[in-house]
């Protein structure tokens, strides 16, 4: 343990330290300032947060820290761009929202900020303690957030639901890593594969399929979808769109690594189970949200379906396939993010209302609303020239080159499904007589939804080819 | 000095199974609670005697002064009806039955030596080093905070999380509670406490 050690370990743990001390620091300035500090303090960690990511860009070394605990590569720095952009939005939104609705708690972004903290060790996890400690932070955190407005059985309901099934997912997850450990003695994922490569046993396999569920859980993936729905109705609207972001984004970047890097020589073995739980989260995704009323549920069975497709991509285990899971899940973050701006905004005179059938006529009342909506719907069904065509084309285009077919034909299938209830909601906003028109949109709302919508069409034609550039360089960092 | 060893442990697995057996068939779930504590504690002297000092501290501290004494409140604080519960219970005895017949089996591997894969028997991340040459305590301060004081500074932030979520979640200001303020009265002085009057006998103040 020389000094050396120490200290490079440091420089590469460096944005996860500046967000540690920070959140502590906002807590302080939150209990000082009193009761009306939320605003300050959201406005702090939103620029905490940009800080981490300006210093993870321009400062930090490539490298593993702490005797291969933490990796940071190419592949680890995309992903943590996304949760830290997906973070500090969900902050920047959340404050007007909080405020009217009561509450407003300076608690809330310092939990955001730990909780990305937790997203971050997930993302450079490189062993199976490091796995674990990054998901329980940032689970821990977003059980809290989820139960924030206390006042509101909805939302209390929420957190204890999240809770409790979070809990058992972190048990499976748990025994699945203890059964890896005790049947290779390694905990690091580069050692694990390096025995896998010796021989499979069935301890093995087993323990893989464990962590695999686990995982799934918290990617609300089918069959581990089940509180997705619900939670995502209840908790307070800017926690889902917090939940439907970041925290998705680094579930699938641990268990795009935790499978890649730790498991490349079982490959066969957990491609089934990708492949598995891709179909039904295609599947179920696509026909269950037919039939909702509730945006923010439509929103849940939406965000089942989208991890479905990623997965696609991490079935096919070859670097277009995880330059697809990249490329999937930047776009389905922005896309998340734009569509949340507008479920933020739903808002008349007698307050907040969440039904589809509140947006209709939304083209006559607020045409520019209706318009980004529009963009994004279209985007999340996938169609052409949209950014979701894209995002699609590129993990059905790495299941085609690994094989797998049949995936890719699913996939298409269930988005043509899926199309049917985005049109649903375009349909209702352009054709359907014009409801009662929403205040207007808070001006950090209408930052939000208008470069979420842009970026979607037009600005990713332009950028798409340096963003995919990126993904690539970032998908060699296992191969 | 091996028999000294021999007398303790026979001392320890005598009470710690007359102790476990009376947490189960003693009536009162007061008395239920204390016998656990004397379990865990006579474990944690079993486990001394094997030379595993640390997890026997881990399991006195704990087991003992946190969990138990955390049982120990709601049984008393609750009041059980333990009639129901008993009945309730046997109708769990083949699943306890079971975990038994699970757990007796383990016993038999563990102590036979048989590994499922016994070249994984050096293949450890981290082997612990001999007793002889440090003991546990030693090796887990060697490695906690240089090798892995990573993951024990997360593990600090997730209870940190904890705290915060459970003040967040439970914590409400309410109005016109008189607070105890220790530094107010420590500082209190015969000058500002004491008033000295002089009482005419048989008159009152």
């Amino acid at each position: 343990m020389t000094p050396d050690f120490v200290s490079s370990s440091l420089a590469i743990v460096a944005p996860e330290l500046i967000l540690a001390i920070g959140a502590m620091a906002l807590l302080l300035i939150g209990l000082f300032m009193g009761e009306r500090s939320a605003p300050t303090v959201s406005g702090l960690a939103a620029a905490l947060l940009v800080g981490a990511g300006l210093v993870l860009v321009t400062v930090t070394p490539d490298g593993v820290a702490f005797g291969g605990s933490i990796i940071l590569d190419p592949f680890a720095r995309f992903m943590k761009v996304l949760v830290l952009i997906g973070s500090a939005v969900v902050i920047v939104m959340s404050v007007g929202f909080a405020e009217r609705e009561r509450f407003d708690r300076f608690e809330f972004p310092v939990l955001i900020v730990l909780s990305t903290i937790g997203m971050m060790v997930m993302i450079s996890a490189g062993d199976l303690i490091a796995l674990y400690l990054g998901l329980e932070l940032q689970s821990l955190a977003v059980y809290v957030v989820a139960a924030i407005n206390r006042d509101s059985v909805r939302s209390t309901e929420a957190g204890l639901k999240y809770f409790v099934l979070g809990a058992l997912s972190s048990g499976m997850l748990l025994y699945g890593a203890s059964l890896i450990y005790g049947f290779t003695g390694q905990i690091q994922f580069d050692a694990i594969a390096s025995l896998a490569a010796e021989g499979r046993s069935l301890g093995l396999i087993i323990g893989l399929v464990f962590v695999l569920a686990g995982l799934a859980f918290k990617i609300s993936a089918v069959p581990f979808h089940m509180w997705t729905p619900d939670v995502y109705e209840g908790a307070p609207t800017p926690v889902t769109a917090f939940f439907a972001g970041a925290p998705k984004v680094a579930a699938m970047a641990l268990l795009t690594r935790f499978t890649v890097e730790g498991f490349g020589p079982l490959t066969p073995d957990w491609q089934q189970v990708i492949v598995f739980i891709s179909i039904a989260s295609m599947a179920f995704g696509s026909f269950a949200a037919i039939g909702q009323r509730n945006i923010k549920r439509l929103m849940a069975y939406s965000s089942i379906g989208h991890m479905g497709y990623a997965l696609v991509g991490l079935a096919a285990a070859n670097v277009s396939g995880v330059r697809g899971v990249l490329i999937y899940m930047a776009i389905y973050m922005t896309m998340t993010l734009g569509t949340f701006a507008v479920i933020l905004s739903m808002r008349r005179r007698d307050g907040v209302v969440e039904e589809i059938d509140d947006l209709a006529g939304l083209s006559r009342t607020n045409p520019v609303m209706a318009l980004f909506l529009t963009i994004l719907m279209l985007s999340l069904a996938g169609l052409p020239p949209l950014a979701g065509f894209f995002a699609k084309y590129f993990v059905f285009v790495a299941a085609v080159q690994a094989q797998l077919y049949g995936l890719a034909v699913i996939g298409v299938l269930a988005s043509a499904v899926g199309l049917y209830y985005y049109l649903r909601l375009v349909k209702v906003m352009w054709f359907d007589e014009p409801a009662e028109s929403f205040v207007p949109m808070a001006m950090e709302m209408r930052v939000v939804l208008g470069a979420a919508a842009l970026f979607i069409f037009p600005v990713y034609l332009f950028v798409g080819p340096s963003i995919a550039a990126a993904a690539e360089a970032a998908a060699r960092s296992f191969f | 000095m091996l028999g000294l060893q021999a007398l303790f442990f026979y001392i320890f697995a005598f009470v710690s199974i007359a102790a476990a057996l009376m947490v189960v068939f003693s009536r009162n779930p007061v008395h239920s609670v204390l016998f656990l504590i004397l379990t865990f504690v006579s474990a944690a002297g079993l486990f001394l005697l094997t030379g595993a000092e640390f997890l026997a501290l881990i399991l006195i501290v704990v087991y003992v002064g946190a969990v138990a004494i955390l049982f120990l409140f709601v049984v008393m604080m609750l009041d059980l009806d333990t009639t129901g519960l008993r009945q309730r219970a046997q109708q769990y005895a083949p699943i306890g039955a079971i975990i038994g017949v699970v757990l007796l089996a383990e016993l038999i591997i563990g102590v036979t030596g048989t590994y499922y894969q016994p070249h994984l028997a050096t293949a450890t991340a981290l082997p612990t080093p001999p007793l002889a040459a440090m003991s546990n305590i030693q090796a887990l301060g060697a490695v906690l905070y240089t090798r892995y004081i990573l993951f024990f500074q997360l593990a600090g932030l997730v209870l940190f999380v904890a705290m915060i979520g459970a003040i967040v979640l439970t914590l409400r200001h309410k109005e016109n509670v008189k607070r105890q303020s220790i530094a107010r009265q420590v500082a209190r002085t015969p000058a500002t406490a004491i008033e000295i009057r002089r009482v005419e006998s048989g008159k009152g103040i």
